[in-house]
């Protein structure tokens, strides 16, 4: 069995706020980069069906040179393997071709059983890319998976949260899924795993090597800019006593008609 | 050409976020000079119809079927993108909820069709969608403009306001649908209906969340914030720290790594306001801060504040909501 884990490398989440309309325009990022936060769900999710169905693991990212330090994170948890694929040329919110770069990538490594993704990138944050990857495959999709149950005779039972509730699917393999955060507790690189990490070849690949044009984004970001900031002025409630207290707040409340 | 609104639906409810986007639907059709399709997929759908049929709807679409009870991806994005067909759709939306993402996504893709996942806002500018999306975890905001004919986005629930019903308007079709149950690839064997009673966060008008500030007694803690959410039929949420510590499953994670929600209310209870945190609640109309540490960032973003031990701040004003809410 073999199964591909789709990573990303993004900005530290602490790090999101300071980052400018600018540097989103240019692409930029003036800010640590680490592994997408929702990725390391994924890539221990791959670990473990390495330890319970004796898979083979590969990472993929497209991303910029520097991202080989989120596939070496990876390959330092425990995957097996990471491809590079250059994203020069691919603008943000280009969805379609992300995707199609994605599923070519796979596509080249032969046949494979199951491609895990994070539920979606801490920057992007569009939570799709799994779904062209799975579209442009042809693979089944299943999405907001937290428990993989069983996989045998060529399918895999999971278990996915959708609003309101939880349900089981029985799926056909190839398939593509996304995961959640209550799948697993991803594991800390070991001192071990980072030093075969440092010391692993990570090849880089081109979309146009992939068989990939990149041609006219489906869409465009346009007007990027920072939210405004909302003016509050706090007013703290003050009183002889905690009883005092919740009488003002609940005044205020229900005079703010929100209740 | 039309403007298409996927309406939601599991266990035969409606999903409520849908009729916020019909109701917009409503206005962009208008000011697109196209009409407004509603489709319906299910195994019981009348229902479902006729509340579609009160929102200004000039067609109603529907696909009805034992084998469409449960959501499906291939079964019911081959209808959505049959649905799109026979409309002439140019815009197509669906409320951003799991499947609404997915379903959206999926069409999009297979039509090499423009996207806009999670939108915040939409409008119409030179006869095309323009969608409002907030990126990086809420602190850049951006528009999407579409270079496809068709244009497809999911919108955030409660980005737009629920529209008011009005007498049935709109025809009725059915839609001739066959389903070739070996092609899905896919079955549900069991479903469990989790949380019921319990307010969605992302649909929530009123949200009590609890954080770090519990650590004396978290059970206890919890428990007072849950009294205070249902004595005002609030969702409960959670910041990270208190997710992290075990004090509460992670569904109820409002924050860059959990949910964002845009209550009309939320009351942050011995919560710091971690920047990840600021950013999942920011959305929120009228913030209220309950916290022993007066230096703690959530005061910098809140209306309200109340400097105490919540363990005595919370059954205080539980107390008084249920004497003044009857």
């Amino acid at each position: 069995m073999k199964v591909v884990v789709l990573l990303k490398q993004t900005p530290d989440t602490a790090e999101l706020p300071k980052v400018s309309a600018a540097e989103v325009q240019s692409g930029a990022i003036n800010a640590t980069m680490v592994i997408n936060p929702w990725d390391e769900f994924a890539a221990e999710e791959a670990i473990l069906l390495e330890d319970r169905f004796g898979a083979e693991t590969l990472a993929i990212s497209l991303g910029a040179a520097s991202a080989v330090d989120a596939l070496k994170h990876a390959l330092a948890m425990g995957i097996g393997a990471a491809i590079l694929v250059d994203n020069r040329g691919v603008q943000d919110g280009d969805l379609w071709t992300v995707a199609a770069i994605l599923a070519a990538a796979v596509k080249a490594q032969g046949a494979v059983d199951i491609v895990l993704a994070g539920k979606q990138s801490v920057d992007d944050n569009s939570g799709v890319t799994f779904v062209g990857v799975a579209t442009e495959l042809g693979y089944q999709l299943l999405t907001n998976v937290v428990k993989i149950v069983e996989i045998a005779d060529g399918k895999v039972i999971a278990e996915r949260l959708v609003e309101g509730g939880q349900e089981t699917v029985e799926c056909r393999l190839p398939a593509v899924i996304s995961v959640s955060k209550e799948i697993n507790d991803p594991r800390y690189p070991s001192f071990m795993g980072i030093r075969k990490a440092n010391k692993a070849q990570i090849p880089t690949v081109t979309p146009q090597e992939l068989g990939l044009t990149l041609g006219q984004p489906q869409t465009q970001w346009t007007n990027i800019r920072k939210p405004e900031v909302r003016q509050t002025q706090i007013q703290i409630i003050e009183g002889a006593t905690v009883q005092e207290k919740a009488t003002k707040l609940v005044d205020l409340l229900l005079a703010e008609k929100v209740i | 050409m039309s403007l298409l609104v996927w309406i939601e639906q599991t266990n035969n409810q409606p999903i409520a976020s849908c009729w916020e986007v019909l109701g917009k639907g409503r206005q962009l059709a208008t000011d697109l000079g196209t009409t407004l399709t509603a489709l319906v997929i299910g195994a019981e759908t009348t229902a479902i119809v006729q509340t579609a049929q009160s929102y200004g709807v000039d067609q109603v679409l529907v696909a009805t079927d034992p084998a469409l009870a449960q959501y499906r991806l291939r079964a019911y994005s081959t209808i959505l993108k049959q649905a799109i067909e026979h409309s002439g759709s140019t815009v197509v939306l669906t409320s951003a909820t799991t499947r609404g993402r997915e379903l959206s996504a999926a069409v999009a893709y297979a039509l090499r069709a423009g996207l806009a996942p999670d939108a915040s806002d939409l409008r119409i500018d030179a006869g095309r969608l323009v969608a409002v999306r907030a990126v990086y975890s809420g602190n850049i905001l951006t528009d999407v403009t579409f270079n496809t004919d068709i244009q497809v986005a999911s919108v955030r629930p409660r980005s737009f306001a629920m529209p008011t019903a009005s007498a049935a308007t709109g025809t009725v079709q059915a839609l001739d649908v066959t389903i070739d149950e070996a092609a899905l690839g896919e079955k549900v064997i069991a479903t469990q209906t989790t949380d019921s009673g319990e307010v969605n966060l992302t649909d929530a008008h009123i949200i009590v969340s609890g954080g770090r500030g519990v650590a004396n007694d978290p059970a206890k803690g919890f428990a007072l914030v849950a009294d205070l959410a249902t004595t005002l039929g609030a969702a409960m949420g959670a910041s990270r720290a208190a997710v992290d510590a075990g004090y509460i499953p992670y569904k109820h994670q409002v924050g860059q790594t959990g949910k964002t929600v845009r209550a009309d209310l939320y009351i942050a209870v011995g919560i710091s306001g971690a920047i990840q945190h600021l950013a999942g609640m920011g959305g929120s109309k009228l913030i209220v801060a309950i916290n022993k540490d007066r230096e703690a960032p959530i005061f910098g973003r809140a209306h309200y504040g109340i400097i105490g031990d919540l363990f005595e701040v919370l059954p205080a004003l539980t107390a008084e909501f249920k004497k003044r809410l009857g």
